[in-house]
């Protein structure tokens, strides 16, 4: 399988790998995907005060096209407001990465681990959209 | 010097062995006639070539020349054996036995004798990936025609007991086929001694080229089969097309190659394996698929745990490897033969083959070594799966998202 | 070896200089699984594609109309039986003169229901159009004999079974690389090809197939070839098979003016000999020669021009080892005596002038020796 070199960048020179405290009140934790189906993906999005993703980690089990989906995310969310993070489609996704057809479902799931990192990060602040927290 | 990437996927294919090479090539430039050809000395000579070749075959596994027909492949001689055998005695029964990890040229056919009619039972092996006698015994019926067990498993490298389950097949009048494509040069085959009535043989495994393998059909007592390939009648009718002369005269040599150093090279591999397999163990949290007692010095099957093995398969670009099994490694599923071993999804995920051959070198083995300790450490540094492991967490009770 | 002059191209074509180049990579250095997913497996993978394209290329059909199999024989054997596994029993069409490798399996379709009815041959060899039954589903004419050359008028018989909605099937194995071969204008079916017919390697073919063609697969097992035949790929001859078809092609034109003017030439000396040709009347084959030499057995000719140093066919060369006179003179209602005299003369890439005047020079030697032997015995 011939993989775009953006996509081999990512997966040799992963980005922002690691953890935040995910008791911490400014991250926000989103695991997706299992063990059975061979990829679970970790995104943690760390949240300032003004409602903008000031970093993000994360760590992936899976195949090379699912640990460059989410190290390309973490890049994409960083600077964004919550509600902007969740405008990232995984088309968007599969497209930077020129993923073949059959590793699209990694894009969908790094897509997935972004509403899980911001649902878990409004359900500990008990809002819903963006304009609550704002 | 190493060449990269380094080949350690013997099971998959071998290389063709020079000398190998060198007896094919005058069958490709001044020898070509067609062996039928009965009118002149272009036939006769590759006619001649055949012959000796079908000599060396059944030399290596101590059969007659009489026993071998020549096939495209083991796959063919697979469905040959298992689908002619099945329909020329299914007038005795239609139950047939097979495990749940042999290769899919057996699996497959298996399947299409099912949908005409037969009915199949597929045994789970054991933990250790051999069968378990008892559930064999157990299975067998009064209209159980055949039973296909594979010699050497082609992704973890056990040999199954083929003498026992010869004797019982035997006894009870069934039909026992063995695929082993996997089984030359690599364990002492004695078909004076088995009691094996059809066995399936490739070249392309055993440093001979592709295109060309066999089929053993006993004589005493005499095996019938009814052909796939019908038309000149070649193979004394069993298997119809004008063959490669030079393909077979290949298979010929490489199993001639075999016979004479089999013994010395599978103490050299093994060797090897030992070295690969110890420089390995020390990773935390990997495990030996299938029985390493029971087993071919040539393969290594290791589960990498919270590692997925595609990625793992990236990141070690500088060996050629395989997870699972060469034929299936195009889909994303988890290898079945570990899954019948009962191995937990995410450890068949990140299992690798490695399988040692003839060319393989300790300067290479080192290297491998070397380079699993390192990838492994950067894919586990990147696992959740790890990282929550590390933490004590049980993954077993973890609620996952599934979708 | 003592190496006589091949005239016998029908049976086994040497292998071109081109091809056996384009293969020795691949009994080496380049030895990969096309099915695994490392480096050695891509490159595998990548000339299987290549060589598809080719071949696909070389008969003007689409690549993934293509499925590689050992051979013409399993091409044709696969054809038949997969398509009528897949079909209501009915009736089977085969020429009188196919290859035993449709007749037999087509013969093989009556234990599972089907009627097979063959199809006659004229005096000339042409399959009879009128003999194709309106209730036939499926139909196998050769696109031309092995033995007498007789090309058959595929496309009508192609216009005819669309006409009824049965799939027709050719054989195509003697015709390509002789004559213009095109899988889409014929509006066939399915079509077989073979590399060892066409200076490509022994082991390798092909079944050019029309994808609405619903077939179950002869061999089961890993996938291979879109499901319709598995096994692992034999990469050397399926590279040799590729570089053969595209030679074959594009030498054609000026190859074919070489066979006829060397067939001519033949058929000369045959005439002078007082020999008739087989299929004379009808069109046939560029290099191809099929005639017998009155109250010379073919036999005994074709052992004496051996030892003179000309390698040529009795028969089929499957099945010259029966004595029975050939099915396909049988069919064509020469007479058994006339039939037992038959001699095949095939002329490939590599004959020369030199050896087609050296071979007419022996067949009057060795014809007069013999003539010389019957008139000594009548004495």
């Amino acid at each position: 399988m011939a993989y775009s070199d953006k996509l081999l960048d990512h997966y040799e020179n992963p980005r922002n790998v690691g953890s935040f405290g995910k008791e911490d009140d400014d991250v926000g934790t989103g695991m997706v995907g299992a063990p059975a189906c061979g990829d679970v993906m970790k995104l943690q999005i760390k949240v300032g005060a003004d409602g903008i993703i000031e970093d993000a980690k994360f760590k992936t089990y899976g195949c090379g096209s699912a640990i460059a989906s989410s190290s390309l995310v973490t890049e994409w969310v960083k600077g964004k407001t919550l509600d902007q993070a969740l405008e990232i489609k995984n088309t968007a996704i599969a497209e930077e990465l020129a993923l073949p057809p059959v590793k699209i479902h990694c894009s969908i799931l790094a897509e997935d681990a972004i509403k899980a990192a911001v649902e878990d990060y409004r359900k500990k602040h008990g809002t819903t959209s963006s304009a609550d927290a704002a | 010097m190493l060449k990269f990437p380094i080949y350690l996927d013997y099971s998959a294919t071998t290389p063709v062995d020079p000398r190998v090479a060198a007896k094919m090539i005058p069958w490709l430039t001044e020898h070509f006639g067609n062996p039928a050809s009965r009118s002149h000395a272009y036939g006769w000579d590759a006619e001649a070539a055949v012959e000796e070749a079908r000599e060396q075959v059944a030399k290596l596994v101590n059969a007659d020349p009489k026993e071998i027909v020549w096939t495209s492949g083991a796959t063919e001689s697979n469905n040959l054996a298992i689908k002619g055998a099945a329909h020329f005695y299914s007038g005795k029964g239609k139950h047939i036995i097979t495990l749940r990890t042999e290769h899919k040229a057996v699996l497959d056919t298996f399947r299409e004798l099912e949908r005409e009619g037969f009915e199949a039972t597929y045994l789970d092996p054991k933990e250790d990936g051999l069968i378990d006698l008892d559930a064999f015994r157990a299975a067998l019926r009064p209209d159980t025609v055949l039973v296909s067990i594979m010699f050497v498993n082609n992704e973890i490298g056990v040999i199954q007991p083929i003498a026992e389950i010869g004797e019982i097949c035997r006894e009870k009048g069934i039909i026992f086929h063995v695929d082993a494509a996997q089984a030359t040069g690599k364990v002492v085959i004695d078909l004076d001694k088995l009691k094996v009535d059809l066995m399936s043989f490739s070249a392309h495994k055993t440093y001979g080229p592709k295109g060309i393998g066999a089929l053993y059909v006993r004589r005493k007592p005499r095996i019938r089969l009814e052909a796939q390939m019908h038309g000149g009648g070649h193979e004394r009718g069993l298997r119809s097309g004008t063959l490669a002369t030079h393909q077979i005269v290949g298979m010929g040599e490489a199993f001639r190659i075999a016979r004479e150093e089999m013994g010395a090279e599978n103490e050299r591999i093994r060797m090897l394996r030992d070295r690969l397999l110890k420089g390995l163990q020390d990773i935390e949290a990997t495990y030996v698929n299938g029985d390493l007692e029971a087993r071919v010095p040539h393969n290594l099957n290791i589960s990498f745990a919270y590692v997925e093995g595609e990625s793992l398969i990236m990141a070690i670009k500088e060996v050629a490897v395989s997870s699972g099994s060469a034929c299936t490694s195009a889909s994303l599923e988890p290898s079945y033969v570990l899954r019948a071993l009962g191995r937990e999804d995410e450890l068949a995920h990140s299992s690798i083959r490695f399988s040692i051959g003839r060319f393989t070198t300790e300067e290479e083995i080192d290297f491998t070594i070397d380079l699993l300790h390192r990838k492994i450490g950067k894919l586990r540094e990147l696992s959740p799966l790890w990282e929550m492991v590390k933490e004590g967490i049980d993954l077993n009770t973890v609620q996952w998202a599934h979708h | 070896m003592f190496a006589p002059v091949y005239l016998d191209h029908n049976a086994s074509a040497p292998l071109l200089d081109a091809v056996r180049e384009a293969m020795l990579p691949w009994l080496g250095a380049r030895f990969g699984n096309a099915s695994s997913r490392h480096e050695y497996g891509r490159a595998a993978r990548r000339a299987i594609d290549d060589a598809r394209a080719r071949v696909a290329a070389a008969v003007g059909a689409h690549p993934t109309e293509v499925v590689f199999t050992s051979g013409g024989s399993e091409a044709n054997n696969l054809f038949i039986k997969g398509a009528a596994a897949r079909m209501k029993p009915g009736l089977v069409q085969v020429s009188a003169i196919e290859h035993p490798c449709v007749r037999e399996p087509a013969r093989q379709l009556v234990r599972a229901g089907w009627t097979l009815a063959e199809m006659p041959a004229d005096a000339d060899g042409r399959v009879e159009l009128d003999a194709l039954d309106v209730r036939a589903q499926l139909v196998s004419v050769m696109a031309a004999n092995n033995e007498t050359g007789v090309l058959q008028d595929i496309s009508a018989f192609a216009t005819a079974a669309k006409r009824q909605g049965a799939w027709l099937h050719t054989d195509a194995v003697q015709a390509l690389g002789k004559i213009p071969v095109d899988f889409r204008a014929l509006g066939v079916a399915a079509m077989t090809l073979s590399a060892h017919k066409i200076g490509g390697p022994q082991g390798a073919g092909a079944l050019v197939l029309d994808k609405r063609v619903d077939l179950e697969p002869l061999i089961a097992g890993g996938g291979h070839e879109r499901g319709l035949r598995s096994g692992t790929e034999n990469i050397a001859a399926i590279v040799g098979f590729g570089v053969a078809c595209e030679e074959a092609v594009a030498a054609l034109g000026a190859r074919r003016e070489a066979m006829q003017a060397q067939r001519a030439l033949i058929e000369r000396c045959v005439a002078e000999q007082g020999g008739s040709v087989f299929g004379a009347g009808a069109e046939r084959l560029p290099n191809t020669c099929y005639f017998a030499l009155p109250g010379i057995d073919g036999e005994t000719l074709v052992g004496k021009l051996d030892r003179a140093g000309f390698a040529v066919a009795s028969g089929a060369a499957c099945s010259s080892a029966s004595p029975e006179p050939s099915r396909t003179l049988t069919a064509m209602g020469v007479a058994a005596d006339l039939a037992r005299g038959a001699v095949r003369v095939s002329v490939g890439a590599s004959t020369t002038m030199q050896d087609v005047n050296d071979f007419c020079g022996a067949l009057a030697r060795v014809a007069d020796e013999l003539r010389g032997l019957r008139a000594m015995a009548a004495a």
